[in-house]
């Protein structure tokens, strides 16, 4: 009976929602056909990131006379599953967001997003190396908004009170934990239920235990057989070992509700947690003052492995790029560099919806904290992508859940590589 | 248990049903209107007219995704672009021989047994006693189905949060016991979260067994509790003796119910532990979601789909065959 209503609700909604898409259709076929119309998604449904964007688009409009721009904002994992369903029937947003590596390639391979490198050459140069993750065969097809990287918040009171200073080397950094713990703090909180927390301690041990270069030929050929691949497993597993995370923290999420692993250290349950450039944006939301952890929000890089090869300053991050669909009009290759403009990305920083990529626009930051980011990323020698979206999704997957099996013990540093070796040979 | 996907493998499975079932022959009499033929040809097109709506959300809704899946099965797809790379077995051989998907059949069935080693009796007991005559019997009967009326979801974020360590309510009452709760909390300690995860889909679809059970005790005429009693049987052996056994349909129906709904199960783990930790409670379902909409491996996934498919067919067919036989075998 349940079953049927479901059903018969499921039905309608199909059906309302294939007349919406007939509809939005007919407007695409028209774009294509005279370029006067195009469609833009993105994922600020909140002031004022969607009001900035709406002037954005009425600006582009105004200086582009009888070019259309139909702006859709939507909650950021309702944009991934409508750009699913947007790739899976070729029926695109003239303008997306691209996450770059290997989710990307899948996408170029298959022909459904434009090649920038000669459309919008000049902003490609302005944006400099930052570029490097939404390229493929040298080719660029995403211009990078935003780039964050990840690395260790903390709240400074807790370190006051135990008395510990941000530590540079993988044992500082157990020692800090140590003397945290003595003093019956937590140190670390960590979202191991949603996977991908947990990889990034694999991603940066990675990081600090290879060069760059088997890095860089790794994301290429997808072999990983490099000993050091195994050493950041060994790294992780000794970190683990001296269990400095939060009870349950196998099944905590990352960001969701006050006693995920960023609610934790929001509400002052915590003294730490590894996570990307967002954390303070999210730690606001999870507080009922708004404030997350306030002006008690610090920040340090993820320390040094001792004997790893990799440098000590690189960096790992990722971000989101303007995209265009293989399909769009040309005018749609103008809004993209319009949106990679000094101006849009001066407002972008403004309005802190996100660390904006064009240098020139960098000094428009204005929370210090995501100000000293900015300087760190810079400072880098390069910023690793993510490995998760630089493998792509199905590598990716693989290697996330046997990273959390090494965080619950169920695996070796071995597993992890073989895990990820088979599923790039499955790839094929 | 879930009774969310029952409809579709029930109406899958009706074919073991009726063929097992009726004795060879014709199946019914001709059914002709007095009219003669144009009768029947009205009869005909109004049947047509009026299924047809039917059939075609049928259709696009249920056929066509299983076609689909079983289609996209043999290829290698990673969601969108055109669907060229056929490679035959392989996606089934990947899924085979994946420790995680074996594991996942696994938790599936140790959910299919234990549903039905403890929330049967469970549910019987319960049923029986609720079937006595007692003060504030319909408010206990109205508490009990509260839990299955709760969307699943819902109930999973709930127990979540009462299970959580240190601040869950969980927690608290085992530590107000003078007992010590597991450190990794029960969701986080892989040897227990199959248990958790087990007792509150207990708790969630117990209501469901009761009502079942309830309903078929209400079957049970007043006549057959009179003569036991003046045959000298006790009210125990009442229960025992005459009343479960002539609550058999109820009680095999029910566990068919049971069986699919924890072959399928799906809502209630994703929410409360995503299939982890370490993998510790994956079912086929949640095997299937991970493969598809998150890595991508569309054609690895269609071929789960599939196996699931396959196994809940074939459970489906030797219960109908071997147990639920007797209660659809024309009386006589």
């Amino acid at each position: 009976m349940r079953k049927q209503l479901r059903g018969a609700a499921l039905a309608l909604t199909v059906a309302g929602l294939s007349l919406t898409a007939a509809a939005c259709g007919g407007d695409d076929t028209e774009a294509g056909g005279d370029g006067k119309t195009i469609t833009w998604w993105h994922n600020s449904n909140n002031e004022p990131g969607k009001g900035f964007y709406e002037q954005v688009a009425a600006d582009f409009e105004k200086d582009n006379p009888g070019v259309d721009v139909e702006v859709t904002a939507m909650a950021h994992e309702d944009m991934v599953d409508k750009l699913t369903a947007a790739f899976q029937s070729g029926d695109m947003p003239d303008v997306y967001m691209e996450r770059g590596g290997g989710e990307l390639a899948a996408h170029v391979d298959a022909g459904l997003t434009r090649d920038l490198t000669d459309d919008a050459a000049d902003v490609i140069e302005s944006i400099g190396g930052s570029v490097a993750g939404w390229q493929v065969d040298d080719r660029t097809y995403g211009l990078p908004f935003s780039l964050g990287v990840v690395g260790v918040w903390y709240n400074t009171d807790d370190f006051e009170e135990a008395g510990v200073t941000p530590p540079t080397t993988m044992q500082e950094w157990e020692d800090a934990n140590d003397s945290l713990k003595e003093a019956g703090l937590t140190p670390l909180s960590l979202g191991a239920g949603d996977k991908w927390p947990a990889a990034h301690y694999w991603y940066y041990a990675a990081v600090r235990s290879c060069s760059e270069d088997v890095l860089t030929q790794a994301t290429a050929d997808l072999d990983f057989s490099d000993e050091c691949f195994v050493k950041a497993g060994e790294v992780v597993q000794q970190l683990v070992e001296t269990e400095p995370f939060n009870k349950g923290f196998l099944a905590t999420p990352a960001q969701e509700g006050a006693t995920s692993a960023s609610g934790l250290l929001a509400t002052g349950k915590v003294a730490s947690e590894l996570q990307g450039h967002w954390e303070p944006g999210v730690m606001q939301g999870l507080t009922d003052d708004g404030e997350g952890l306030g002006d008690k929000t610090g920040w340090f890089p993820f320390p040094a492995v001792e004997g790893g090869e990799g440098d000590p300053t690189a960096a790992l991050g990722g971000g989101d790029a303007w995209a265009v669909s293989a399909k769009a009009p040309d005018s749609a290759v103008d809004l993209v560099t319009y949106l990679l403009s000094e101006d849009v990305q001066r407002g972008f920083a403004e309005n802190d919806m996100g660390l904006p990529t064009v240098p020139a626009a960098t000094d428009a930051v204005t929370n210090p904290v995501l100000g000293d980011l900015i300087q760190v990323r810079d400072d880098a020698p390069y910023v690793q992508l993510y490995f998760d979206t630089a493998f792509g999704e199905s590598i990716g997957g693989a290697m996330n859940d046997e990273i959390a099996l090494l965080f619950a013990g169920k695996a070796t540093p071995q597993d992890v590589v073989d895990a990820m070796q088979q599923a790039a040979d499955e790839q094929g | 248990m879930s009774l969310s996907s029952v409809a579709t493998t029930a109406a899958g499975t009706t074919g073991p049903d009726d063929t097992v079932a009726s004795p060879p022959g014709p199946r019914r009499p001709p059914r002709r209107g007095p009219g003669g033929g144009a009768g029947s040809w009205r009869t005909r097109l109004e049947i047509a007219v009026f299924v047809a709506p039917a059939l075609v959300l049928m259709g696009l809704f249920i056929a066509w995704p299983v076609v689909s899946a079983v289609r996209m099965s043999f290829y290698r797809w990673r969601g969108f672009g055109p669907m060229d790379d056929f490679v035959g077995l392989r996606n089934y051989e990947r899924v085979l021989t994946d420790d995680v998907f074996t594991q996942a059949v696994g938790h599936n069935f140790v959910i299919v047994v234990l549903s039905i080693l403890i929330q049967l009796p469970l549910g019987l007991a319960v049923a029986l006693l609720l079937n006595r005559r007692m003060r504030g019997r319909g408010v206990v009967r109205t508490l009990i189905f509260v839990p299955y009326v709760v969307a699943e979801v819902i109930a999973g974020v709930i127990w979540f949060q009462l299970l959580l360590p240190e601040t869950g309510v969980a927690d608290g009452l085992i530590g107000a016991v003078g007992l010590t709760p597991p450190d990794q909390g029960f969701l986080g300690t892989p040897s227990l979260a199959l248990w958790a995860v087990f007792g509150v889909l207990t708790w969630k679809y117990l209501g469901l067994a009761i009502l079942l059970f309830l309903a078929g005790l209400q079957s049970v005429p007043e006549e057959i509790y009179e003569a036991a009693a003046l045959d000298g049987a006790s009210w125990w052996q009442t229960q025992v003796r005459v009343v479960v056994p002539l609550l058999g349909p109820t009680i095999r129906t029910w566990c068919f119910l049971s069986m699919i709904g924890s072959i399928q199960q799906f809502d209630i783990v994703w929410v409360l532990t995503g299939g982890g930790p370490a993998n510790a409670t994956t079912t086929m379902a949640t095997y299937l979601l991970t493969q598809g909409t998150q890595r991508g491996n569309y054609g690895v996934a269609g071929a789960a789909s599939v196996v699931l498919f396959v196994i809940g067919v074939a459970m489906a067919a030797l219960y109908q065959r071997f147990v639920l036989r007797r209660d659809t075998r024309p009386e006589g």
